[in-house]
């Protein structure tokens, strides 16, 4: 099949499981970002996609064709590395051409190449330009070009994005999604930052501590986490927990939900995303009461701390739905059962 | 990159050369050394494989240890003498710009890469009687008439110093280089002045590395064979002054060979001790 | 320490470094053949001298010779061993490292004297290729000491780059490694070269009685009394080597090559 495929691949680094058994297929032409917290093993993953680092078990296919123990410059692949990794000591146009030259290719076709991709990516006239004298956000698209160079089969990108400043990276996510689209290349990009992963990736996979916890769509992962994990790593959410009563019935915070399916292990844990926290008047049908703490107004948005008994809640309004709350106020608390997720413990 | 350790034989190919070339003409030719150190030597400059130790027990004459100490006590005097001229030049050159540090040095370098011949005919031309600095001072009238200032211990100490001066500040630099200028910022924001800054902070924090280049520029100044030569009488002869008289002029090998074994025992004991003591000091620390 | 301090204590270490050579240089452009300072008259007759006399144009060519080559030698022995020991895990290749480093540590008579009893066993003493050979593993420690620097400056994913880019190990380290090398190649070979022309004991031992070198002719003219061109040469030898140090700093780090950060850093 077309595409790329990790089948049972593990990495041990002395006593150290760094990759545990990753199962994962990446169709080809869509766009994957690997997310997860520092040391969760993705890094190491794309590394061995690359070839850089060999897996101590397991199969990695492209295309159908077992690429495992294929050393690195033998896999048609372009990489962008965390710190661009620029030759030094070669301009901008020596660079990009550099997967030409060391081929033999005539000068003619290094030029007509380099030329095309400083078109794309913004940057014409700038051949001949000493890398050090360009800009970050430059540089970043030179490191990017560079990897494109040979239309690889693969785009791997390591934290590519992580030296620009909030606002270049932002622009630099929109764009990197649209040169992807527009090329239809298979792309795998490792980051920490979720609204990274949530702007360019068609599949966003979650890892931690060396395995995939949920590999899904942004709003799947978002709308439905796999577990706590992937619950509240992506965005914020209330974790709350909740059981199941004699009767039957899904129990949360003291108050019966109707509508929510109880907890076949009689316990479990909800997963309410502060914007789904609605407010109302205490005592209301259906509604836990609670006391609110504190209010932030970010203008944008305004969120409302509230203890339920002991148990700390967010929820999040926007300000046409101003909540009439004030602090030390009580305040009830509905659930709609139709988002709430109900994870294991 | 993968660095990983060799997989192939072919890995280790690039290992060949450098290793062929070591052994062959530094492990061997040591090896080598040894080995005559213990030959019985002939009549007329030759010697012939034996294992006899008559080269060693020359060593217990009173004359041999007259000359071992003063070897050790010139290196340890050259040794101290570079190292508290040394300490504050290279640190007050660190805090210099890029531009004059590069210019002191060339400077250094330059004084450095001298041959021992050039220096000790540039300081036997200043010492003389008819070139010399006592010329100066006769034309600034502080002296009656010119005087020769070599031979002499004077002369030689000078010369030595001169020789490793350069040495000291180079195995000094990448130290304080990076010894972090806000160490003594603090201590001035505290009240203490420059001066008892650098003896209360930079000093301290250096302790180990000074103590390091002592025992460097003592070897150092153990290697120096021509200057004693030069400058010096009979009596300031060096352990390398005799090891390379033996060799050459007095053809006797294996007493020669004994003797270099002997300095390069001396040199390691240092190096140990240079070891333990900063071992005992981290454990310490 | 006051600033006044400062420049009195550098100017004392600068005359203390440069009143020798300033009194060589005085005593070359003697007029007569005398030792004398200030000089009595003016003349540049000893660095004619130099090159018009037989034997010291011989010791020059000598030097320069033994100089060329034996740096060459020992960046041949100096860059795969520095390359070997960053590209693979192999620790008792350490081994090669330590040994690369001690000749220059221990004292030089004994090098030497290991070298001339070595070259006497093996019955090529006095050859003067010997000289080449011993020279280059006498110095062998600086081109190792500037490689192995310029290595550990490489950044590894730029070779890890490389290779995603379809390059093997052999093109990596032509157009890679190679270029990001030749700086501290280059100084590593000044360092030798400079070295190698001022070095007199090994040179002695080894090929002393056959072959003169500028150090040996040196020392050979001090024994039997003094010729002008001892001064000559000893100037044109400390203009070489600063020279030959300041196109070091010119083209390349000099400092950072000393241990110092790099420049980028402020």
């Amino acid at each position: 099949m077309s595409g790329l495929t990790l089948n049972s691949v593990r990495k041990d680094f002395g006593g150290f499981t760094a990759v545990n058994d990753v199962q994962l297929t990446v169709p080809h032409g869509t766009f994957v970002c690997m997310l997860g917290p520092s040391g969760c093993g993705k890094t190491t993953l794309l590394r061995m996609i690359a070839g850089l680092d060999l897996p101590t078990s397991g199969e990695i296919r492209l295309d159908g064709e077992d690429i495992t123990a294929v050393p690195t410059h033998k896999r048609n692949l372009g990489m962008v590395f965390q710190s661009l990794a620029l030759f030094p000591h070669l301009t901008v146009g020596e660079n990009i051409a550099y997967p030409l030259r060391i081929r033999g290719a005539p000068r003619e076709e290094q030029k007509r190449r380099v030329d095309e991709l400083l078109a794309m990516i913004h940057l014409p006239g700038y051949a001949d330009r000493p890398v050090a004298k360009l800009s970050g956000g430059q540089r970043q698209r030179v490191a990017i070009a560079r990897a494109l160079t040979r239309s690889p089969k693969l785009f791997l990108l390591d934290e590519p994005l992580s030296a620009l400043d909030a606002k270049l990276r932002e622009a630099m996510q929109v764009e990197l999604r649209q040169l992807q689209q527009q090329l239809g290349i298979t792309t795998i990009v490792v980051t920490h930052d979720q609204r990274e992963a949530m702007t360019m990736a068609d599949t966003v996979v979650v890892m931690n501590q060396g395995e995939i916890r949920q590999a899904a769509s942004p709003m799947e992962i978002y709308r439905r986490p796999a577990d706590t994990f992937v619950a509240d790593f992506i965005g914020s959410t209330n974790l709350i927990d909740m059981e199941t009563d004699s009767a039957g019935r899904a129990v949360v915070l003291g108050q019966a939900i109707p509508g929510l399916s109880a907890p076949s292990g009689g316990k479990a844990i909800l997963s309410v995303r502060p914007e789904d926290v609605q407010l109302t008047a205490p005592g209301g049908d259906g509604a836990i009461t609670g006391t609110v703490t504190f209010v932030r107004d970010l203008g944008g948005t305004i969120e409302t701390f509230i203890d339920c008994s002991g148990r700390p809640l967010i929820a999040v309004s926007t300000p046409r739905a101003r909540p009439e709350v004030s602090v030390g106020q009580p305040v009830g608390v509905v659930l709609d059962p139709g988002v709430c997720v109900v994870l294991d413990r | 990159m993968r660095r990983e350790a060799p997989q192939k034989l072919t890995d280790y190919a690039p290992l060949a050369f450098p290793a062929i070339m070591l052994t062959l003409f530094f492990v061997i030719p040591f090896g080598t050394m040894i080995a005559v150190s213990f030959f019985q030597r002939q009549q007329g400059g030759f010697y012939t494989p034996a294992f006899v130790l008559s080269n060693y027990e020359r060593f217990a004459s009173l004359f041999f240890a007259n000359v071992l100490g003063f070897s050790l006590m010139l290196a340890v005097l050259v040794a101290i003498c570079c190292v508290a001229i040394g300490v504050p030049f290279t640190y007050l050159l660190t805090r210099m710009s890029r531009r004059a540090q590069i210019v002191w040095m060339v400077a250094l370098l330059s004084v450095l890469s001298l041959s021992e011949v050039i220096i000790g005919f540039a300081w036997s031309t200043l010492f003389s009687r008819t070139a010399g600095i006592t010329n100066l001072l006769v034309a600034l009238g502080l002296m009656e008439k010119a005087v020769a200032l070599s031979p002499g211990f004077p002369a030689v100490l000078t010369a030595m110093v001169y020789q490793a001066l350069p040495y000291t500040i180079l195995v000094l630099y990448p130290a304080l280089v990076r010894l972090d200028p806000t160490l003594t910022e603090a201590a001035r924001t505290l009240g203490a002045s420059p001066l008892r800054a650098f003896f209360t902070v930079v000093v301290p924090a250096l302790r180990a590395t000074i103590l390091a280049t002592l025992i460097m520029v003592f070897i150092f100044a153990l290697g120096s064979y021509l200057l004693p030569q030069i400058l010096g009488r009979p009596q300031h002869w060096t352990l390398s002054v005799l090891i390379t008289d033996q060799a050459i002029y007095q053809s006797n090998m294996p007493f020669a060979a004994a003797m270099a074994v002997f300095l390069v025992l001396v040199t390691l004991a240092m190096v140990a001790l240079t070891l333990f003591a900063g071992r005992k000091r981290e454990a310490a620390a | 320490m006051s600033v006044f301090l400062r420049r009195f204590y550098f100017v004392l270490v600068g005359l203390f470094l440069a009143a020798p050579l300033i009194v060589v240089a005085g005593v070359s452009v003697n007029a007569r053949q005398t030792l004398a300072f200030p000089p009595q008259g003016f003349s540049l007759d000893w660095y004619i001298e130099i090159f018009a006399d037989t034997g010291w144009r011989n010791a020059l060519f000598a030097s320069l010779t033994l100089a060329t080559l034996s740096a060459a030698l020992a960046v041949a022995i100096a860059l795969p061993l520095a390359w070997f020991l960053w590209r693979r895990i192999a620790p008792w290749a350490n081994v090669f490292q330590l040994l690369g480093i001690a000749p220059f540590t221990l004292p030089p008579v004994i090098t030497a004297l290991g070298l001339l009893t070595f070259w006497a066993t093996t019955g090529f003493y006095g050859q003067p290729w010997t000289a080449v050979i011993s020279h280059a593993i006498f110095f062998v420690t600086l081109p190792l000491v500037t490689l192995s620097l310029g290595f550990s400056a490489i950044d590894r994913s730029l070779v890890e780059a490389a290779a995603t880019m379809g390059a093997d190990d052999r093109t990596i380290f032509r157009t890679v490694v190679l270029p990001l090398i030749t700086p501290y190649l280059v100084s590593g070979y000044a360092f030798a070269f400079v070295l190698s022309l001022n070095e007199y004991i090994v040179a002695y031992m080894t090929v002393g009685f056959t072959m003169e070198t500028l150090p040996i002719k040196i020392f050979n003219a001090l024994r039997y009394g003094y010729t002008p061109t001892m001064a000559s040469v000893t100037v044109l030898f400390v203009v070489l080597a600063a020279v030959i140090y300041s196109l070091i700093a010119r083209y390349g780090d000099l400092l950072k090559l000393l241990g110092a950060n790099s420049e980028e850093k402020p």
